[in-house]
């Protein structure tokens, strides 16, 4: 099947050709900061962990949120996503893929990255972390392949498939849970030491990764013979729905619980991120922005009549995904570490090569999941021809 | 017993992988503990000081002023190949000064004059009895001593994940951004000591490189009195005195992580 990859339109190559150009670029900064040390990015003694380390996170949840359209399919037998569900595994897969190469481009010694297989140490979360990350990679590979194959040769896919799909199930569960994990059980950074972040980020997922799989099946229906199908497009849009909803009301909480308790560790962070502490404040503007995108996202989803105009959707599902993306892929992981932990104010601003190494990994991102999509919709294409 | 379980996992994570050919795995496995034969053992060296839990007492009424902590924290980073880097973000501190409010800011009084808020305290990795630094390291490249409590670190494991910098409350840890050799002075470089890496983290090690060739840590011996340092489970050691007759803080105790670093104010 991979052979469907190689072959497609002039449009096609050249946009394959534009992400493997931007691959490019990114590997030569990669190069020099491999040469040079993570100091070329923004990061410091206070905040050591930037934008890398964000969007693994936001994009953990871009992968999980898979779940919510096999989900349904398998354990609801809910007809309708069995056309779809292949488009979700494989954006699943694309993900992930990201996230380990963000992993990898955040590692201060990446040609030691074996010992954390040469020495296992379930202590730690990155431990298991590695191991959730890299299962569900293969799980949502093999699935998606052999479903596929299955689809192709018009006959059901091989017994042993089943439990692997089941097992998918709680498993991209886990790899938010554990990606919070991550960051929920430091004892002494009050913004994350939370009991809701997985819940939150997990909430946040099932709202970003269907409004792009959404987005996503405009565009192939746009582009390709496949229609993805107005129902499934709803049924994601009511997904988007509840998993927006929940993300906003876990966030109101979370403000809650600092605002009302007044615990200085715990609020801070909210009082940096919000309204600038110690007259420091760059993420102010992007996280009310964040806030408004969230919310012109709710009142135009939640509206039956908004949301059943599918231009009005694509635009909510724009302000759903980049709402989200600013939340947990610029504030999340920076909100953390600022102030300190001996409560210095020293703000984190990714800079330009740390950027383009960013791009670099999305464009990888981009690239595998356009390969995979093609070879996806050819096959539908050909079933329905 | 420690060390034996470490090589062993080395060993059998390196056979697991297939990594070598059979003679390097024949040499591994001839050297590796079999049976009743004696397991090898770290030797000692017969001057080393010795404890069951190393601890730390800093007097802080015995510094007049800012200038009394110089020479120990010159002390400290010159015998440890600390640079110099003059961009803020890319520092490297094993043992550095903190306003009381910073090193303190859980039992900040709002009624304390300006100057005491901003009264200088000594701060360095506290060597916890329950490090989250160690519970994060995915390699066990940041370990404690099971022997006398020291949290020490592996530079040559440590990937640079920085998880460990995350999962200490106390920003005890500093990372390698960069090269750090160009950044240590010709003159003061401490060929007995390793130089490290970009990419690694590291942290003060209570010195025990010197510890284990009799010697007192480079700030103690540097601080004329004002550090203390001492096996805290020895009931007539004296930093056991003063931590039973003195009244003493720690930083963040309500973390859980019992530092092993005791300030008299
Ligand atoms: S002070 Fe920080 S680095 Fe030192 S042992 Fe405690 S947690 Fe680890
Ligand atoms: S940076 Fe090094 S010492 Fe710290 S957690 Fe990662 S591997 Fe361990």
């Amino acid at each position: 099947m991979l052979e469907l990859a190689l072959k497609g339109s002039k449009k096609y190559y050249g946009w394959m050709t534009l992400l493997l150009g931007v691959i490019g670029g990114g590997f030569v900064f990669y190069l020099w900061q491999f040469n040079f040390g993570l100091g070329i990015t923004g990061m410091s003694r206070d905040v050591s962990w930037g934008f890398y380390i964000a969007q693994f996170t936001f994009l953990v949840g871009v992968a999980a949120s898979a779940v919510m359209v096999v989900l349904p399919y398998y354990l609801h037998d809910y007809k309708a996503f069995g056309r779809i569900t292949i488009l979700g595994e494989f954006l699943a897969v694309a993900s992930v893929t990201m996230c380990i190469l963000f992993i990898f481009v955040d590692l201060g010694q990446p040609m030691r990255v074996v010992n954390v297989i040469l020495y296992p140490t379930p202590n730690s979360v990155l431990f298991w972390d590695m191991i959730v990350l890299n299962g569900y990679l293969f799980l949502n590979i093999i699935v998606g392949w052999k479903v596929l194959e299955a689809e192709r040769n018009g006959i059901a896919p091989p017994a042993w498939v089943k439990p692997l799909i089941y097992l998918s199930i709680p498993w991209a569960v886990s790899i938010h849970t554990v990606t919070a994990f991550l960051y929920c059980g430091l004892p002494g950074r009050g913004f994350w030491l939370t009991a809701i972040l997985a819940p939150r980020f997990l909430a946040s997922a099932f709202a970003a990764g269907p409004a792009f799989l959404i987005l996503l099946c405009l565009l192939i229906r746009k582009l390709t013979k496949f229609d993805p199908g107005k129902e499934q497009i709803q049924s994601l849009a009511k997904i988007v729905t509840y998993g927006i909803l929940m993300n906003v009301f876990f966030l109101v909480c979370e403000v809650f619980v600092v605002f009302y308790s007044q615990i200085p560790e715990h609020m801070d962070h909210m009082k940096y991120l919000f309204f600038g502490l110690h007259g420091h404040g760059v993420l102010v503007p992007w996280m009310w922005t964040s806030v408004g995108l969230m919310l012109l996202a709710i009142i135009l989803l939640v509206n039956p009549i908004t949301r059943q105009n599918e231009s009005v959707l694509a635009v909510a599902c724009l302000a759903v995904f980049a709402g989200t993306w600013i939340d947990k892929g610029l504030g999340m992981i920076s909100g953390g570490f600022v102030p300190s932990p001996l409560h210095h104010v020293n703000e984190y601003v990714p800079t330009i090569p740390e950027i383009i190494i960013t791009l670099g990994v999305y464009a990888t991102g981009f690239l595998v999941l356009t390969a995979l999509f093609k070879i996806a919709v050819s096959i539908k294409e050909e079933i329905a021809a | 017993m420690k060390r034996s379980r470490r090589s062993f996992l080395k060993i059998a994570g390196i056979s697991a992988l297939g990594i070598g050919s059979k003679p390097i795995l024949n040499a591994f496995s001839a050297s590796a503990p079999q049976g009743d034969t004696p397991q090898p053992a770290v030797m000692r060296k017969p001057e080393a000081l010795t404890a069951k839990h190393w601890a730390m007492v800093i007097d802080t009424t015995k510094f007049k002023s800012r200038d009394d902590f110089k020479p120990i924290i010159e002390a400290c980073h010159s015998i440890h190949n600390v640079p110099e880097l003059k961009n803020k973000n890319h520092e490297i501190k094993w043992i550095w000064e903190e306003g009381y409010k910073h090193a303190f800011p859980t039992l900040e009084n709002p009624y304390f004059e300006e100057k005491v808020k901003d009264l200088p305290f000594l701060v360095l990795c506290n060597h916890c009895e329950n490090p989250p630094c160690v519970r994060a390291c995915p390699t066990k490249a940041t370990f404690k001593r099971e022997s006398d409590g020291i949290v020490l670190m592996d530079f040559h494991r440590c990937i640079g994940c920085r998880f460990c910098m995350a999962a200490c409350p106390y920003g005890a840890r500093s990372f390698n951004f960069r090269d750090p050799r160009p950044f240590i002075k010709e003159e003061k470089i401490n060929l007995k000591f390793p130089r490290r890496t970009k990419g690694v983290v590291e942290k003060c090690n209570f010195c025990a490189e010197r510890l284990a060739v009799g010697q007192l840590p480079a700030c103690v011996e540097a601080a004329n009195g004002a550090i203390i340092f001492g096996d805290l489970a020895d009931p007539d050691s004296d930093v056991r005195k003063l931590v039973s007759t003195n009244y003493t803080i720690r930083r963040k105790l309500s973390l859980g992580t019992s530092p092993s670093v005791y300030y008299i104010v």
